[in-house]
């Protein structure tokens, strides 16, 4: 093949690729985001992303025989989020919330990944806000990740990032985070997490802080048997099972003994 | 002091002078269980091994009181372990070599209760014939099971504090102190964040001092809902607490602040050891958990240059219960 055909097959290959690189710039884009933004997002966050922090119900019908109310989605606004936290919410599954008032979950993404792009693009050209993160853990300290990870998000999530217990919130064990989606996560703080600022945490510690999540996926255990890497209290549970089983063993061996002996 | 003595008078006079009970005559009856020669030995060993017991009994209590040892808990685990071991060994030395131990089987008729009775009595009486130095052997026996019991509550003295409370009030707060974080660098008011939290301490004070570390959070002015009391507490939105939960002691190192306040739950600081809930927005009030008191507040001010100040001690004493611990204000 020469050069002069691979040429155009190339442009074609690059046009097919190229939209989502060049969504911002296109209008198309964020206009399928719009549409799908009424479809999806709309009933809690308001007409152009203004958000609904009052709840009400509306009326809807007319009549003494048809007078129905429905329930008015309530959500934050979503001017100035920017793309960081509209791809966060919509990559983990986190948006569409179900109902009004639980906690946003890990969930399956129900949206391609085409309709994410354009969403994003839409609620990231409601207002100035922080583009995507482009986190590089290979960049980070692994020992100063895991300080750092002590310092600021062990509390909640464990030391093992498997998750723990706030009350009135569970904070979600990260093994299924990407990079990209924990970089996000710590500028958003969603749900009652705390957000952490450039200030607070710098890229260059985020970037510590990715590696060092990344490394408890696979942790490295030196017991031999991580229980879950959970903690103390399943490996009490375990030690308290097979301690007891084998005291009452002992227990039984001596029992008989003392029978054959009387 | 009047009730401590009484109680020493009532115990002595209940174990002193209690009646003793009938002694059976030797040489009245029959032998039931054949004589045997004493086990001067045994009972030598027996003696030793109760005073052992004691001895670790009694070091439990003396590594118990001297706090600060290295290795308290092995030094504790192994002088109490001992203990019981000695107790063990030296009741089966007593059962084996010193008590005559015969097994008799008697069918015994169910009315003649008093004979029975006397017949115990007296094989209670002859199966200690073995034993010479009587006095000596009980004073070994009950001296380990005291020296035990003892040991046993010792621990009790760790209830509550009583005595000497005064350092419990006192904290290193005192109006004009800057907060500096933990490598020392004074805090600025902007360096305050919302939604986030900091861990603060005064300015040259023992970090290691419970009243020390404070946790600050900004609020917006909407979000915040303090009693009168404590309506100067707060300084542009930023209020102070005491991180040492009221509960147990632990630090609270989790802080629950909502997104999007009208459906989330309300900004708290959550204590990891057993969920206690302080609300940060009206003055730390308990929302949950076992905490029985509301978390110390700290006055906070900023000064011309931006920098954060205390205004002064926390509204009540720091850290976990005691008795008496809503009698005074914390001192600086």
């Amino acid at each position: 093949m020469t050069l002069r055909r691979i040429g155009p097959l190339a442009l074609l290959l690059c046009c097919l690729l190229a939209p989502p690189a060049a969504a911002p710039a296109g209008g198309g884009v964020v206009q399928q985001g719009k549409a799908l933004y009424g479809q999806y997002c709309l009933s809690c966050h308001g007409a152009n992303g203004r958000g609904i922090s009052q709840a009400g119900k509306r009326r809807i019908g007319a009549g003494p025989l048809r007078r129905q109310a429905v329930q008015v989605g309530l959500g934050p606004s979503l001017r100035g989020v920017g793309a960081l936290a509209a791809d966060f919410y919509l990559t983990t599954g986190y948006m569409p919330l179900q109902h009004v008032g639980v906690q946003p979950r890990r969930s399956r993404v129900l949206l391609t990944n085409g309709e994410i792009r354009s969403l994003v693009a839409y609620v990231a050209s409601l207002g100035s806000g922080p583009p995507i993160p482009e986190p590089q853990p290979q960049r980070g300290s692994l020992s100063q990740g895991m300080q750092l990870f002590t310092d600021h998000c062990a509390g909640c999530h464990q030391i093992a990032a498997r998750g723990g217990y706030v009350t009135g919130a569970v904070p979600p064990p990260l093994q299924d985070a990407t990079p990209v989606q924990i970089a996000e996560a710590v500028r958003v703080g969603p749900y009652v997490m705390p957000a952490f600022s450039a200030k607070a945490i710098s890229d260059a510690q985020l970037d510590s802080i990715i590696r060092y999540v990344d490394y408890t996926k696979h942790p490295d255990n030196r017991g031999g048997w991580a229980i879950g890497d959970v903690g103390p209290v399943p490996e009490g549970l375990v030690a308290w099972l097979i301690g007891l089983t084998a005291l009452i063993a002992v227990c039984v061996v001596i029992g008989e003994r003392l029978k054959q002996d009387g | 002091m009047a009730r401590a003595r009484d109680v020493v008078l009532s115990a002595l006079l209940l174990f002193v002078g209690r009646p003793r009970p009938p002694r059976v005559r030797r040489g009245d009856y029959e032998r039931i269980i054949p004589e045997r020669p004493p086990d001067a030995g045994g009972e030598l060993l027996a003696i030793a091994l109760f005073a052992a017991s004691a001895l670790c009994a009694i070091a439990f209590v003396a590594f118990y009181a001297l706090d600060r040892l290295p290795n308290q808990t092995q030094l504790l685990g192994g002088s109490l372990g001992l203990s019981f071991c000695f107790l063990a060994a030296g009741l089966i030395v007593t059962g084996r070599r010193v008590i005559v131990t015969e097994q008799l089987e008697h069918d015994y008729p169910a009315e003649e209760h008093r004979e029975d009775q006397e017949t115990v009595a007296r094989i209670v009486e002859e199966s200690g014939d073995r034993v010479t130095r009587r006095r000596f052997f009980k004073l070994a026996l009950f001296g380990a099971g005291g020296a035990l019991g003892v040991a046993l509550i010792t621990p009790a003295a760790s209830l509550g504090p009583f005595l000497d409370v005064d350092p419990f009030y006192a904290t290193p707060w005192r109006r004009g102190r800057r907060l500096v974080d933990e490598s020392g660098r004074p805090y600025r008011a902007d360096d305050i964040e919302v939604a986030d939290f900091y861990t603060a301490f005064p300015e040259g004070a023992d970090e290691e001092n419970i009243a020390s570390p404070v946790v600050l959070v900004r609020l917006a002015k909407d979000q915040l809902a303090l009693p009168a009391a404590l309506a100067r507490y707060p300084a542009d939105g930023i209020v102070g607490y005491s991180k040492i939960c009221t509960h147990a002691g632990c630090a609270l190192s989790l802080y629950r602040t909502p997104l999007f306040s009208p459906v989330e739950p309300g900004p708290a600081l959550v204590c990891p050891c057993h969920y206690s809930t302080f609300n940060v927005a009206d003055g730390g009030t308990v929302e949950f958990g076992p905490a029985g008191r509301k978390l110390p507040m700290l006055p906070l001010a900023i000064d011309r240059h931006g920098y954060l100040r205390a205004a002064g001690n926390f509204d009540e004493p720091v850290g976990p219960s005691w008795w008496g611990v809503r009698d005074r204000k914390p001192t600086s």
